[in-house]
């Protein structure tokens, strides 16, 4: 049985939802009733049947509309996909990767044939049946990564691995929170990750970066990472703060239900196999608020996690100007009643 | 969570006598089928199963990561080593099943390089193998010095200027040629980068020469394994499993910790990737480290070990593991 794509809107009139089973399928970020960083890295490994674990390389009902979105941003904005010219080999990995894992997951949308270096790559949900030669930037008609890119939901950062450090040196940014791959293309880890606060202070990112350049090729890792945007945007990026940071101000305890949602980030790590670079896959899933509260328990953990959230947090996550009327909203979700541990629904 | 590489069923389909010291072996997936794509510069660890011993001993792929049916690799014999290479030379036969590791790369090409330039010396060869296999496919510019004991001894000579012409300079010791390094290093176009695989003395000669003339560290790249010497045993405990282990004199710290049933990390098992570093809890006696990863300071601290190649001699000593 395949996916039933959903058509809908991630800007203007908003018509963004999550079907039913949707719901029950996001993946919730909290294993317990507090949050605080942590480097919560575990094995990308395959996952329960019905959650976004279930296949290495996530798709779902929002898959068409994404892919509709993301054209519209480089339509504005070509520089949201860039690749520094040493980096070709890696999208060809990149390219690699994603057609084969699609692929055997969803053989119903998308097959992949391979004579050689000929190969045939059929989308059907996008209706692309492209045949190309692996290697030959001329038989496609963009550089492989964005070629890929273009037919994959979330964000992609490839970096290079020299030097004992990663360097940001190609992506397809355009559903990222609130930061900018044209400001960020060439740094490495430290530098990119300099705004964050607290983490370094607590030797963070030293030990992630320990282990992810020693990630190997056949043992991806993954973690969550979560913030919060106001209308389902996909799109929240410093480039078009202007379009968007208003949107903050909007929030009022009527309309928390449909404005304000959870952000959800499934960060993985690849490492690919003829570039040595790393891949780091970041898709964007959003929930409702209305549509978080049909979880009871989430509906409880939530309301307690976003009311003792650490203040310096709340403010690097930009959730300060509507956090409290979120807050009020959700305690009337939350009789006090234990919850149990761990991340699903009960 | 163990850092580590997934396993290869892998069957020997053929053993190639190079030379008098030097043979090749090549596997395939047991099972058919390709094997992972790699990239030039990229190891493996081969696990040697010799009655109660295992040897886990990295070797570098020499095949070009172009074709994958086959991973190839060359071992020197090394009669004095701990077995190792003995073990591969005279207990390895064609169609034998055998495990690898994933590949894992160290030593990678730096693909930024307006230039590659590739300093060998005897089997320090093999990993170019591979990256100028890789390089030459794309066009990349590369130059290959390549300084071997003697005409005899010399591995992959003939097939290396066979493929690559001029860009091969063969240096034989038996006929007193030498690398002209400062030369080289003087006269390279800006955005060169080098590359270092050989003996412990040519890498230090080459880092040496180019630091001595101005080259920045991170364009000059080197592959340093260190394989584990034998000594004279000792004895450790392991504080968190609770055990006592006895390290032979062929055997390495790390392998005894393994033979014990515990498994720390590990990827290059030669001393420089990191991964295996433990923390020494208390000693009386004295370290004998051989790897590069630690700082002299930490050398000296009594606080930390690579287990995969360094050793300890006295009293006692407890690990944290």
């Amino acid at each position: 049985m395949g996916i039933n794509f959903r058509k809908e809107t991630f800007r203007d009139d908003f018509t963004f939802r999550n079907s039913p089973e949707n719901i029950r399928r996001f993946p919730f970020p909290y294993h317990e009733d507090a949050y605080m960083y942590s480097v919560n890295i575990e094995p990308h490994v395959p996952g329960p049947k019905n959650s976004v674990f279930e296949h290495l390389v996530d798709v779902d009902e929002h898959y068409v509309s994404e892919m509709q979105d993301r054209a519209m941003v480089l339509a504005e904005d070509p520089l949201r996909c860039q690749s520094l010219p040493h980096m070709t080999l890696a999208g060809w990995d990149l390219l690699e990767l994603l057609m084969t894992e699609k692929a055997a997951s969803y053989p119903e949308h998308f097959s992949l044939t391979r004579e050689g270096d000929r190969w045939h790559w059929i989308n059907r949900p996008l209706g692309i049946d492209d045949t190309f030669t692996f290697g030959d930037v001329s038989t496609l008609p963009y550089g492989p990564m964005e070629y890929i890119t273009r037919q994959s939901q979330g964000d992609f950062a490839i970096l290079d691995q020299r030097d004992n450090n990663l360097w940001m040196d190609a992506g397809m940014i355009t559903t990222q929170a609130d930061w900018s791959l044209d400001f960020d293309i060439g740094m490495n880890f430290f530098e990119w990750h300099a705004p964050v606060p607290l983490a370094h202070e607590m030797g963070v990112f030293t030990r992630a970066l320990k282990y992810l350049t020693n990630i190997q090729q056949g043992k991806p890792a993954r973690r969550l990472n979560w913030t919060m945007t106001i209308n389902p945007r996909l799109d929240t990026s410093p480039e078009n703060f202007h379009k968007w940071g208003g949107d903050r101000l909007t929030v009022t305890p009527e309309n928390v239900g449909q404005k304000v949602h959870l952000r959800v980030e499934l960060q993985s790590f690849w490492r690919l196999p003829r570039s040595n670079a790393l891949v780091f896959p970041i898709r964007c899933y959003l929930l409702k608020m209305d549509e978080l509260v049909t979880v009871p328990k989430w509906a409880r953990r939530f309301h307690r996690v976003l009311r003792d959230l650490p203040v310096e947090l709340a403010e690097y996550k930009g959730l300060t100007r509507y956090r409290q009327t979120t807050v009020e909203w959700l305690s009337k979700h939350d009789d006090g009643a234990p919850t149990s541990p761990g991340f699903s629904p009960d | 969570m163990s850092a580590g590489t997934n396993k290869l069923n892998v069957t020997v389909t053929e053993v190639v006598a190079v030379n008098e010291l030097v043979k090749r072996f090549h596997f395939e997936r047991t099972d058919g089928g390709n094997l992972p794509t790699f990239s030039g510069g990229a190891h493996v660890v081969v696990e040697m199963r010799d009655g109660d011993t295992t040897r886990l001993n990295p070797y570098s792929l020499m095949s070009s990561p172009l074709a994958t049916r086959d991973y190839t690799i060359s071992v020197r014999r090394d009669d004095v080593g701990r077995g190792g290479s003995l073990f591969m030379h005279n207990r390895v036969k064609r169609g034998m099943e055998m495990v690898i590791s994933y590949p894992v790369n160290l030593f990678s090409l730096d693909l930024r390089a307006k230039k590659h330039l590739m300093v060998a010396g005897g089997i320090g060869i093999t990993p170019f193998l591979a990256q100028t296999a890789q390089l030459a496919s794309s066009g990349g510019n590369f130059e290959l010095h390549y300084t071997c004991r003697s005409e005899s001894l010399g591995s992959y000579t003939e097939v290396l200027r066979e493929r690559y012409g001029n860009r091969v300079n063969l240096y034989y010791d038996e006929h007193n040629e030498r690398i002209p390094l400062d030369r080289l290093l003087a006269t390279q176009p800006l955005g060169t980068h080098i590359y270092v695989c050989g003996p412990a003395g040519m890498i230090k000669w080459v880092r040496d020469t180019a630091a001595a003339h101005g080259w920045p560290d991170d364009s000059v790249h080197y592959e340093h394994f260190a394989a584990p010497q034998p000594g004279t045993p000792f004895d450790v405990r392991l504080a968190v499993s609770g055990l006592e282990i006895h390290v032979g004199e062929q055997q390495s710290l790390l392998e005894a910790i393994e033979a014990a049933g515990v498994d720390p990390p590990y990827l290059c098992r030669g001393g420089v990737c990191g991964q295996c570093e433990t923390n020494v809890i208390s000693y009386d006696g004295t370290f004998k480290h051989n790897d590069h990863w630690l700082s002299d300071e930490e050398h000296c601290s009594g606080k930390k070990i690579m287990p995969c190649v360094s050793r300890f001699e006295g009293r006692s000593l407890v690990l944290e593991r």
